[in-house]
């Protein structure tokens, strides 16, 4: 059953087009992700969904319900914001269960599911705490807990962990991953890490100008993304795009040839000569060698070391640079000249209109 | 710090300190004498009350012989109220205004901030008669009506400022929480008004309690006197009854010195993190 659905959603600030016929439709108990840079409309969306603010056109179902004229209460939904939203004046306890009292849940009702927040979030020792009196973390799994008390049908997460340090991300990132899987919860969680967007979710929306560019699995996003805005969003580094054209084709094969890198065959497919093509490499996919369906060589200009791997920062012949990722101990050293290889099935190929060809 | 930082510090309490005596020397000297007897007042003004000239005959005459207590619960219940009155209707327009956009919030708006600048009394005569005609003349209903009016705009553009400093999650929370707009105001944003509003307290509290203008025209029985009027009856055209003056004087500086010393905590946080940035 599709516990959320989005249909020809628009809004707009005056002239300005926010968000531009969004359609999405959203499993029970599903993980979705929406991410995109900032400001593509993420957090405009969400908000919609909540009820707070108003669409300019579509339709909202939530629980196969229409909720456009919904207040946000009867929505069914319960929302984490990005700045926790506690109410400072009211200790851990009286922040979880001050909303429910207006909801209609019996006092008793409102103690069970308050102590079964905190045990789940390990929240019982704070229960008496003022948020003034709490770090960043606890803060944010109070925000969460008073989400669980409502039993929303869904959840909305507005960039939770963007005020956490990086070390505190990581570990609440994996706390909401358990959370999910116990609570069989349906989430919807904006955030403009891709890092984040890949861990935690069943599926990912990537948005950009207030469009959806792309639903899909994670690793789907990431082997097969839809168009040339996702193949350079999912992914860090990003990948490496090369202007590319079809100089002949020929029995099959077409010959793409461009400035930076060597000229290799394609399936012809669909392709004719003349026709501009971008092509896409992950730096991640590169290696240094020399025998590779996709070659390009360079000078390396910068290097970055992380341990594991290094990403050596190369200068084209054509005088752009791209990053290649070197796994090992073996870092390529500034000023030398280097090929870099990928395999064939690690090639993107994007038409002129920047959709991907699949070869 | 530095010798030069000293030196400008002190250049800057030294400023203080004078400031501070030149407001406080009167008052001071009205307390002083009030409790002196009536030669002394006049033999020597500026010394403390000892052993020989002390007395409270200022103080027993006017709580014998006047009105003066019922016009000091008069003088409490107009300014109470219309504090009440203004702080409550303040805060609901000032919540109303910055939260809700409808059709002429602005020019509403508007109108209010030029209360601010115009002083109500320019209206002295229009009031007079509009109270005649309603038959609130010598009430003091009619002084507690023009006090809210006139402390209205300022704490509704106070207490906007504040409200604008509220993160607008909190009141998305409480929104998605299912709590309903009457009591997000009273419950989520009324107490974390607290410093803007005792800020506001004092600014209204002031200039009510001082007034003189507004009770003498629309006030003329004993039964409606306020504090600040009621003295006056002290003052003859040839004997000023001083002692008497003094001791009401005394007795109507504090109220007001107890609710500075009251609100002073809440005042001064108000005051350095709200509109007066
Ligand atoms: N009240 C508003 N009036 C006009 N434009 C707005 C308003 N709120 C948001 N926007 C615009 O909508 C766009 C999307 O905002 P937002 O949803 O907050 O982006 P994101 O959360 O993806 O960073 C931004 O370009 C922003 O400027
Ligand atoms: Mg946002």
């Amino acid at each position: 059953m599709s516990n959320l659905r989005i249909d020809h959603l628009y809004k707009r600030y005056g002239a300005a087009t926010v968000l531009d016929d969004i359609n999405l439709g959203i499993e029970t108990g599903e993980f979705v992700v929406l991410v995109g840079p900032s400001g593509c409309g993420k957090s405009t969306l969400l908000r919609m969904i909540a009820g707070l603010d108003g669409a300019s056109g579509g339709d909202i179902h939530i629980a196969g319900k229409l909720v456009n004229n919904l207040a946000p209460a009867a929505r069914g939904i319960a929302m984490v914001f990005q700045s926790y939203a506690l109410y400072p004046h009211m200790n851990v306890r009286k922040n979880m269960t001050f909303g429910l009292k207006f909801t209609g849940v019996a006092p008793a009702e409102r103690e069970k599911r308050v102590a079964e927040a905190a045990r789940m979030l390990r929240l019982e020792e704070l229960l008496e705490r003022y948020p003034r009196d709490l770090s960043g973390g606890q803060r944010q799994r109070v925000a969460i807990g008073r989400a669980i008390v409502r039993e929303p049908a869904v959840f909305l997460f507005d960039e939770p962990l963007s005020n956490l340090d990086a070390a505190l991300r990581v570990s609440t990132r994996v706390e909401i991953a358990n959370l999910h899987r116990l609570l069989k919860a349906t989430i919807v969680y904006v955030t403009h890490d891709q890092v984040e967007a890949m861990t935690l979710a069943d599926r990912i929306v990537v948005m950009n100008k207030g469009r959806i560019e792309q639903v899909g699995k994670p690793l789907d996003l990431y082997y097969a993304p839809a168009n040339l805005f996702v193949a350079g969003f999912i992914g860090s580094p990003a990948m490496n795009f090369f202007a590319a054209k079809v100089e002949s084709v020929a029995g099959g094969r077409a010959r793409v040839t461009g400035a930076g890198f060597r000229s290799f065959d394609l399936p012809a497919a669909s392709l004719n000569v003349g026709d501009t093509l971008t092509i896409g490499v992950r730096p991640e996919h590169l290696s240094r060698g020399t025998n590779g369906a996709f070659a390009v060589e360079g000078i390396v200009e910068l290097v970055e070391r992380l341990g594991e791997a290094s990403f050596a920062h190369i200068r084209r012949p054509d005088d752009k640079l791209f990053v290649a990722e070197v796994r090992g101990r073996e870092a390529p050293a500034v000023g030398e000249k280097t090929t870099l290889v990928a395999a064939a099935q690690d090639v993107q190929v994007f038409d002129a209109a920047g959709l991907r060809i699949s070869i | 710090m530095t010798i030069e930082q000293r030196a400008r510090s002190a250049g800057v309490h030294l400023v203080l300190l004078a400031y501070s005596a030149l407001a406080i020397g009167p008052i001071l000297l009205v307390v002083m004498n009030s409790f002196k007897a009536r030669s002394a007042i006049f033999g020597a003004p500026l010394a403390p009350p000892d052993a020989s000239t002390f007395s409270l005959i200022g103080y027993d005459k006017v709580l014998r012989s006047s009105n003066i207590l019922t016009y000091y619960s008069n003088s409490l219940i107009v300014t109470l109220v219309s504090m009440a009155l203004v702080l409550l209707f303040g805060a609901m327009a000032a919540w109303a205004l910055t939260e809700y956009r409808f059709r002429g919030s602005t020019l509403l708006g508007l109108f209010l901030s030029i209360g601010i600048m115009v002083p109500i009394r320019l209206g002295s005569v229009a009031i007079l008669n509009m109270m005649r005609s309603a038959g609130l003349n010598d009430t003091l209903t009619a002084l507690i009506l023009v006090y809210v009016a006139q402390g209205l705009p300022m704490s509704i553009f106070i207490l906007s400022e504040f409200i604008q400093q509220i993160p607008r999650d909190l009141r998305d929370a409480a929104r998605c929480d299912g709590v309903p707009e009457t009591r997000i105001f009273l419950e989520v944003i009324a107490p974390l008004l607290r410093p803007a509003i005792a800020t506001v307290a004092v600014f209204t509290i002031v200039p009510i309690w001082n007034d003189l203008w507004f009770p003498l025209i629309l006030t003329s029985s004993d039964k409606t006197h306020t504090v600040t009027l009621g003295v006056q009856q002290f003052l003859g055209q040839y004997i000023t009854d001083w002692n008497s003056v003094l001791a009401a004087l005394s007795m109507a500086i504090l109220p007001v010195v107890m609710i500075y010393i009251i609100l002073s905590r809440q005042l001064i946080a108000g005051l350095t993190s709200g509109a007066v940035k």
